[in-house]
């Protein structure tokens, strides 16, 4: 891992389908102290603390009463992702602003979960950055993703501290993700 | 511990001293079994104790031990002696007295960095130049190594020219960010530092000049990997020659809309880099975008979803 002299390292974008994202409620943090970062644990043992994710923008609306705050709905070949911009992030908002969906965008954020007042766990993204890219892009994500969400199920199986947390507490059915890994690729070669 | 008092008497005996054995074994007994020294410094102990005693200065006992030779990438343990082939690569300035040059030495295998000391007292080197640099001292940083030349080490210029080996290597992924300090940027003349708000971490306010660099974070979902761009690539990937950069920077009256334009031009996006691994950073040779055909990995990916996951445990 990267490592820069001052001890920290830059927590990886993981790649992850919007269908597992959504089922995603497992919160972890790592070490006692207030600034020690968050992760969201996966289905299959992703350990975010960062997302990278490329799809097709379809909505955007600005929910905020003083000042802008943004909402995007991106929707990959899976199902869609929930992303928010606000004035803390405000070039990712910028480009949201402007954006015409349906376009392509790219997204590097932070997972974060909220509860609703059922008790049902959303998850939405807050945006670090956002861009507009191409279909080649786009495509290319889809790949990497089903190659990554494949090599976790497979890590899934074994004993490292993420991926048995993860089948403790998601009991993930394997076939199911397979299958979504599945669907993903084969809307590709449809096209 | 006889052990170590053979191989006092062997070295004593090399500078035409001859020690009496069973003195050392005394010394050395008393030492370890008596008043618990650990075996090493028993016998730095016992050591200095018969320098002093026939008075050879320590500079000559210790330097005319051979220290092995190795190349510098293998240089991954912290106070090791060694003896190095290499290359002066670049001279860096030095930023305390003490310090009488500095700089990044090469051979075949990579580069390291190296300082010298003033109070050893060493000539100095020439960048460009190849020499070999007898019984060097290894550090380490925070996991970065690097070599002292000190008093007892000895410089002996080489006629030959060290090929210095750039391993290159590549990295596939999507670059995720593209940190501060990218896009035009002044240097100090002086140091080529990069400033910060007009002033020189060394030098203070000076008249800087202009400068394009990239420096970018890739990510491949696995691993995180930071890339640094100078001028020729950043201007020929993007587009923006430096001229271009400046007319913009004018005309918005802000450095930082280059930076911006480079941002949404690169990020999110996949690439292929090829470069030299320097410290955490590789530096980038060539950059493309990934346009490798992505069929073959859909059918590979498809194949492995299909297949039973094997079980690990």
């Amino acid at each position: 891992m990267a490592e820069n002299g001052s001890g920290f390292v830059r927590e990886i974008a993981h790649r992850v389908f919007a269908a597992e994202l959504k089922e995603s409620n497992l919160q972890a943090k790592e070490g006692q102290d207030q600034y020690s970062p968050q992760y969201l644990i996966t289905p299959t043992g992703a350990k975010a603390n960062r997302v990278f994710i490329v799809g097709t923008l379809t909505e955007k609306e600005d929910i905020g009463t003083d000042s802008e705050f943004w909402r995007g709905r991106i929707v990959d070949p899976t199902g869609a992702f929930f992303v928010s911009a606000g004035q803390y992030q405000p070039e990712a908002a910028q480009v949201l602003a402007k954006s015409a969906p349906p376009e392509f965008i790219a997204v590097i954020g932070k997972p974060t979960t909220f509860t609703t007042k059922e008790g049902n766990v959303l998850v939405s993204i807050r945006a670090e950055s956002m861009h507009v890219v191409d279909g080649a892009t786009r495509d290319r994500w889809v790949v990497e993703t089903a190659d990554l969400t494949t090599k976790r199920l497979v890590k899934l199986q074994g004993n490292e501290p993420d991926a048995v947390k993860a089948r403790e507490h998601y009991s993930t059915n394997v076939e199911q993700y397979k299958a979504m890994v599945a669907m993903a690729l084969g809307s590709m070669r449809a096209r | 511990m006889i052990e170590i008092a053979k191989q006092i008497e062997a070295r004593f005996l090399e500078l035409g001293v001859k020690v009496e054995t069973s003195e050392i074994n005394t010394m050395l007994d008393q030492l370890i079994n008596k008043f618990k020294v650990p075996p090493e410094e028993a016998r730095r102990n016992v050591t200095n104790h018969f320098l002093k005693k026939y008075n050879i200065p320590k500079t000559e006992f210790f330097t005319q031990r051979e220290t092995p030779q190795v190349k510098a990438s293998d240089i991954k343990e912290d106070g090791k002696w060694v003896t190095l082939r290499c290359k002066v690569v670049q001279l860096w300035e030095t930023n305390h007295e003490s310090l009488s040059q500095t700089g990044l030495l090469g051979d075949e295998s990579g580069t390291v960095a190296f300082k010298k000391w003033t109070k050893a007292n060493l000539p100095q080197v020439e960048e460009g130049k190849s020499y070999i640099f007898k019984n060097v001292a290894t550090s380490e940083w925070q996991g970065r190594f690097s070599i002292s030349l000190n008093k007892t080490t000895e410089i002996i210029p080489i006629p030959e020219d060290i090929k210095v080996g750039n391993t290159l290597v590549e990295f596939q992924g999507a670059i995720v960010d593209i940190q501060s300090g990218s896009g035009l940027i002044k240097r100090c003349p002086e140091c080529k530092r990069a400033l910060i708000k007009g002033a020189c971490g060394e030098h203070g306010k000076v008249d800087g000049i202009y400068d394009l660099r990239v420096k970018a974070v890739m990510d491949n979902g696995e691993k995180v990997q930071d890339i640094l761009m100078n001028r020729e690539v950043t201007e020929a990937f993007t587009g923006i020659i430096l001229d271009k950069a400046k007319e913009m920077a004018t005309e918005a009256l802000d450095q930082a809309v280059v930076l911006d334009v480079i941002k949404s031009k690169l990020v999110g996006r996949y690439y292929v880099v090829t470069g030299t691994k320097l410290d955490r950073f590789i530096l980038v040779n060539s950059i493309k975008q990934d346009v490798k055909p992505i069929e073959e990995d859909i059918k590979r990916v498809l194949a492995a979803t299909a297949a039973p996951v094997a079980l690990e445990a």
